[in-house]
C-alpha cells in the first residue's frame, strides 16, 4: 500500500478528504464568504460590538488608541489596568499582539517575563497605528482588552500564553475543532505556523484526541512533557453553542472561530477568521471534505444554535466511520 | 459540471488564439523562429546634373515590381523639389520637378529588397514584328544565318540561343562580321539582336538589370535580351546566350528608353550604390505584412512606432512571468515576499543580466537590512522609516556605481536602473519577517523570491517566446485561457503533499 501512497500522493489526500489550500479558497471561501462581510471580521474592533450587541461573550474593551496624540496619555489610559492585552484591530496570524502580565515601575512585563520600558510600548502602538501588522500596511487602530485569566485546566499543557479552541463553522454548523496550546517557541501565542501546538477534539464529546505540533504528530506538550491526549474541556456544549452563533454575527459561510476559557467568565470569543488554516486537519487526524460536503447536502440548515450544534454531532458522528488520517 | 462557463471560455480563448496563429503561418506566412535571417539588399540611386537657367524637370524610370524580390521600402529624398510619380504598362516614372534651382543638384531614390516572389504582370497583347527593312548587303548575310539558324533549332528559345551562340561566337563567318559592325556598346549589341530577331518575327525587347553585388558603388544598368516564346517572355544573356536572369540581378526597367531624361540641367547621371544587410525575420516580417495587406496586419504590433514597440517587446514577456508566478504559487506553493514582487525584480534584471542582477540586488539588500535594522533601534514611525529606506538604497547605489566606475566595472553602472523602490519594500518586508518568524523564514523567502525571480527572468528574455509573443501577440488569449483554468484548479499544491506528507506515508 506504501508505494501506491508515493506514487500518487493526492489521490491518497483525497481519498483521506482532505481539504487543500487551492480548494479552501476555491470551492468555500469565494463561494460561502462574501466580500462585503469581510471588513465585520478584519477589523476586530466590530466584531467585538457586534458580538456585545448579539450578547455573545468577548474579552472586555479597555481602550480603542485611535491616533498618535492618544500614545501620549497611555500611562493615564493604562493607569487602572495592570494587565492587558494590545492588539491591532486589522492584524492577522497572531501578529503584532502584546500580552502584559504585570507591571512594574520601569515598565511592563510581557508573557515571558522580559521588561519592557514605556517607550518600547509606545513604539509598539506607533506601530500598530500606522500600519504595520494590518492587511496592505492600512493605516490601523489599537485595541487594549481583558488579559483572559485562562482557565487553570490547561496550565500543566500550556506554556505561558493563552490556549484557545477553534473551530471551523461552515454554514452555521460547527465542522472541526482544534485546541491551540501556546509552546516556548510560539512566545505564549496561539498560532500554529508560529510554532503553537494544534491538538483534535472529539466533536461529541469535547475530549482531546491528540496533537500535532510543526509537521509532527505528538502526544505530548514539547516544553511540559505532559500528555495532551484525552484532556476534556469543560463547558463542551457551550463552546460549540457559542462558536455556532457566530454565524449570523457575521454573515460568512466558512468561518474558523477563536474561543477561550476564563477561568471566571467562561467561554469568551476572541476573533472570527475569514480563512481559516487547513493544520485542524493534521491535528484532527481527520479531512475536513466529508463533513463540509455532509453539510453542503443538508437542505435546510436549522436556525437555532442547538439544532445546529445537533446537527454537527451527528455529522461528526456519521464521518467518524470515514477514514482518519 | 461545475467549471462549465470557466472551461468554454478558456477553450474558447485558445481556439481564437490558435486560429489567428495558424492564419498567420500559414497565410501570411509569418516566421515562426526568430533565428531565420533575410538578405536585405539596399539599393541607392544617385542622381546628380548641373543646372542650367530656369526650371528643371527630372524624370528617371524606375522598376514597378521586381521579379523573384519583395519591395520593402522606398524612398526619394528630393528637398524642395516636387516629386510626381507615373505607372505605364511596364515602368514606374518619378519626375522632380522645380522652378528655380542652384548649382549642382542631387537626388536620391532609395529601395530595399528581400528575396522572394511577387506576381507576375500580365503583359498586354505582344505585338509580332511586320516585315523589316534592311539594307541589301545585311538582308543576304541575316537570311543566311536565320536559315543556318533555323535548321538547327526546334523552337524560338532554341532558336534564340542558337542565334546567339553564332553571333557572339570568336570565329565567326563573313555573315557574322558583317552583322556585329556598328554595335560596340552593350546598349547597340542589344538593339542589334533586337532588329535581327524581328527579321525572323520573333517578339523581343530589351531589359536592363542591376547586379546586386554587396558594397558596389558606381553601378549601372547592364542591357539583357528578353524574348517572347509564344507563352512567356524569356531572358537571354546578350553575350553568351544563356538564358535566364543571373542570381541577384534586379530588373530596373523594361525598353530601351533612357534611364534618365533631364530638361534644364546638363551632365546628367545616375549612380546605383548597393549593400547588403542580414535582418531577422522579424523586422522583415513587419515591412513584409504591411505589403502582404494582411487584414490582420493592421493590427500588428509592428505598425506601432519603433520606440513603443520596444516598449511592447517587453511589456507582452510579463503575462509569461506571472503565468509562471501563478504556476509556482498555485500549483508548487512557493513561498514569496509579495505576488508579483519577483516579476518586478526579473525586470530589473534585464538592465544588468541576470549574473550581475543577483550580486547587486543581494550586495543591496545585505547592506539595506543592515541599516534597516539600526534604524529599527532608533524607532522611527513606519512611513518616515519606509521613507529612510528608500533614501539609503539610492545612496547605496550611487556608492556601488561610483566604487565600480572607478574599478573599471562598466556593469555597476547598469545598477542605477534598478528599480529603488522594490528594493526598499523588499527590505523593509525581509526586516519584518525576519523579526516576526525568524532570519530562517526570512532568508527563505528570500531565496524563494530571487528563484522565481531568475526563472522568470530566463523565460521573459527567452529570445525565442519573446518574438512568438511579439509576431503572435493573440498568443495573450491562450496564456489567459491558462490562467483562468489555473484560477480554477482546485487540487492540491505540491508543498501540501508535503505538508501533509505524515498521513500520505502511513498508508492504511
Amino acid at each position: 500500500m506504501l508505494w501506491k501512497n508515493l506514487l500518487n500522493p493526492s489521490k491518497r489526500l483525497r481519498e483521506l478528504g482532505l481539504l487543500g489550500m487551492n480548494q479552501r479558497n476555491g470551492d468555500y471561501i469565494l463561494k460561502y464568504n462574501q466580500r462585503k462581510f469581510y471588513p465585520l471580521v478584519d477589523d476586530k474592533l466590530r466584531t467585538k460590538k457586534l458580538a456585545q450587541q448579539a450578547g455573545i461573550a468577548v474579552p472586555a474593551l479597555y481602550a480603542v488608541i485611535e491616533a498618535e496624540y492618544q500614545v501620549a496619555q497611555l500611562t493615564e489610559i493604562l493607569a487602572p489596568y495592570s494587565e492587558f492585552v494590545i492588539k491591532p484591530a486589522h492584524g492577522s496570524g497572531g501578529e503584532g499582539i502584546l500580552i502584559i502580565k504585570g507591571r512594574s515601575k520601569e515598565g511592563c512585563r510581557k508573557l515571558n517575563g522580559a521588561l519592557l520600558t514605556k517607550s518600547e510600548v509606545d513604539h509598539h502602538i506607533s506601530n500598530i497605528l500606522s500600519g504595520m501588522y494590518s492587511l496592505g500596511g492600512q493605516p490601523d487602530v489599537a485595541l487594549i482588552e481583558y488579559r483572559v485569566d485562562f482557565d487553570p485546566v490547561f496550565e500543566q499543557v500550556s506554556y505561558q500564553g493563552v490556549p484557545d479552541i477553534r473551530t471551523i463553522v461552515f454554514q452555521g454548523i460547527p465542522v472541526m475543532s482544534m485546541l491551540r496550546l501556546p509552546t516556548r517557541m510560539s512566545d505564549g501565542k496561539a498560532n500554529l505556523h508560529q510554532g503553537a501546538i494544534g491538538v483534535g477534539i472529539d466533536m461529541a464529546s469535547g475530549r482531546t484526541t491528540g496533537g500535532v505540533w510543526h509537521h509532527d504528530l505528538i502526544d505530548a506538550h514539547p516544553d511540559s512533557g505532559h500528555t495532551i491526549n484525552h484532556l476534556e474541556i469543560p463547558g463542551w456544549d457551550n463552546i460549540l453553542l457559542l462558536s455556532a452563533g457566530c454565524r449570523e454575527l457575521v454573515s460568512l459561510g466558512y468561518i474558523g472561530v477563536d474561543i477561550v476559557l476564563d477561568s471566571k467568565l467562561g467561554p469568551l470569543m476572541l476573533e472570527i477568521n475569514a480563512r481559516p488554516g487547513l493544520s485542524i486537519q493534521l491535528a484532527n487526524k481527520q479531512g475536513l471534505l466529508p463533513r463540509l460536503e455532509a453539510v453542503e447536502k443538508i437542505k435546510s440548515i436549522p436556525s437555532s444554535p442547538e439544532e445546529r450544534v445537533k446537527l454537527a454531532k451527528s455529522i461528526y458522528r456519521q464521518t467518524q466511520n470515514s477514514q482518519a488520517l | 459540471m461545475k467549471n462549465l462557463h470557466v472551461n468554454l471560455l478558456a477553450t474558447l480563448l485558445i481556439l481564437v488564439s490558435a486560429s489567428i496563429c495558424y492564419y498567420k503561418v500559414t497565410e501570411l506566412k509569418l516566421p515562426l523562429l526568430p533565428v531565420q535571417e533575410s538578405e536585405l539588399w539596399t539599393i541607392e540611386a544617385k542622381v546628380t546634373y548641373k543646372r542650367t537657367a530656369g526650371p528643371s524637370k527630372v524624370s528617371m524610370m524606375l522598376p514597378k515590381q521586381v521579379p523573384g524580390f519583395v519591395v520593402l521600402d522606398e524612398n526619394f529624398v528630393s528637398g524642395r523639389y516636387g516629386l510626381t510619380l507615373e505607372n505605364d504598362d511596364l515602368n514606374r516614372v518619378a519626375q522632380w520637378a522645380i522652378r528655380r534651382s542652384q548649382n549642382d543638384q542631387t537626388l536620391y531614390y532609395r529601395m530595399q529588397l528581400i528575396p522572394g516572389e511577387t506576381p507576375e504582370f500580365k503583359d498586354k497583347n505582344v505585338v509580332y514584328p511586320g516585315e523589316q527593312e534592311y539594307p541589301e548587303i545585311m538582308r543576304t548575310a541575316l537570311t543566311a544565318l536565320l536559315e543556318q539558324v533555323r535548321n538547327k533549332s526546334a523552337d524560338t528559345k532554341s532558336f534564340t540561343h542558337e542565334l546567339l551562340q553564332r553571333l557572339n561566337a570568336a570565329d565567326s563567318d563573313e555573315n557574322v562580321k558583317l552583322l556585329r559592325k556598328d554595335a560596340a556598346t552593350s546598349e547597340a549589341w542589344v538593339s542589334r539582336i533586337i532588329s535581327i530577331l524581328q527579321g525572323a518575327r520573333i517578339p523581343s525587347r530589351q531589359v536592363n538589370l542591376l547586379i546586386l553585388s554587396d558594397g558596389a558603388r558606381h553601378s549601372r544598368l547592364v542591357p539583357w535580351l528578353q524574348v517572347y516564346s509564344g507563352e512567356r517572355w524569356v531572358t537571354f544573356n546578350p553575350k553568351t546566350g544563356e538564358s535566364g536572369f543571373p542570381s541577384n540581378a534586379v530588373l530596373w526597367k523594361y525598353g530601351d528608353k533612357p534611364l534618365l531624361d533631364v530638361s534644364g540641367g546638363k551632365s546628367a547621371n545616375v549612380d546605383f550604390s548597393i549593400y547588403k544587410q542580414s535582418r531577422g525575420m522579424t523586422a522583415v516580417t513587419q515591412q513584409r505584412a504591411g505589403i502582404i495587406n494582411g487584414p490582420l496586419m493592421e493590427f500588428s504590433l509592428f505598425n506601432l512606432p519603433v520606440q513603443t514597440q520596444n516598449v511592447y517587446r517587453i511589456l507582452i514577456m510579463m503575462p509569461v512571468g506571472v503565468l509562471l508566478i501563478v504556476l509556482l504559487r498555485n500549483i508548487v506553493g512557493l513561498k514569496t515576499f509579495g505576488t508579483f514582487m519577483p516579476i518586478l525584480i526579473a525586470m530589473a534584471f534585464r538592465e544588468t543580466e541576470l549574473a550581475w542582477g543577483l550580486a547587486l540586488f543581494c550586495l543591496l539588500l545585505a547592506l539595506g537590512l543592515m541599516i534597516r535594522f539600526y534604524l529599527e533601534y532608533l524607532r522611527l514611525l513606519l512611513v518616515p522609516r519606509l521613507a529612510a529606506v528608500l533614501i539609503i538604497v539610492i545612496i547605496l547605489m550611487t556608492f556601488v556605481s561610483l566604487l565600480s566606475h572607478k574599478l573599471g566595472i562598466d556593469r555597476g553602472l547598469s545598477v542605477a536602473l534598478f528599480p529603488m523602490v522594490i528594493i526598499a519594500m523588499t527590505i523593509e518586508r525581509m526586516s519584518l519577517v525576519w523579526e516576526e518568524h525568524g532570519a530562517g523564514e526570512s532568508l527563505q523567502q528570500c531565496a524563494g523570491s530571487l528563484f522565481v525571480a531568475s526563472i522568470s527572468y530566463l523565460l521573459m528574455t527567452n529570445e525565442y517566446l519573446e518574438h512568438l509573443m511579439f509576431v503572435f501577440p493573440e498568443l495573450l488569449f491562450m496564456l489567459l485561457a491558462f490562467t483562468l483554468w489555473l484560477g480554477r484548479y482546485t487540487g492540491y499544491r505540491i508543498s501540501e503533499l508535503w505538508r501533509f506528507r505524515s498521513v500520505i506515508v502511513k498508508g492504511n
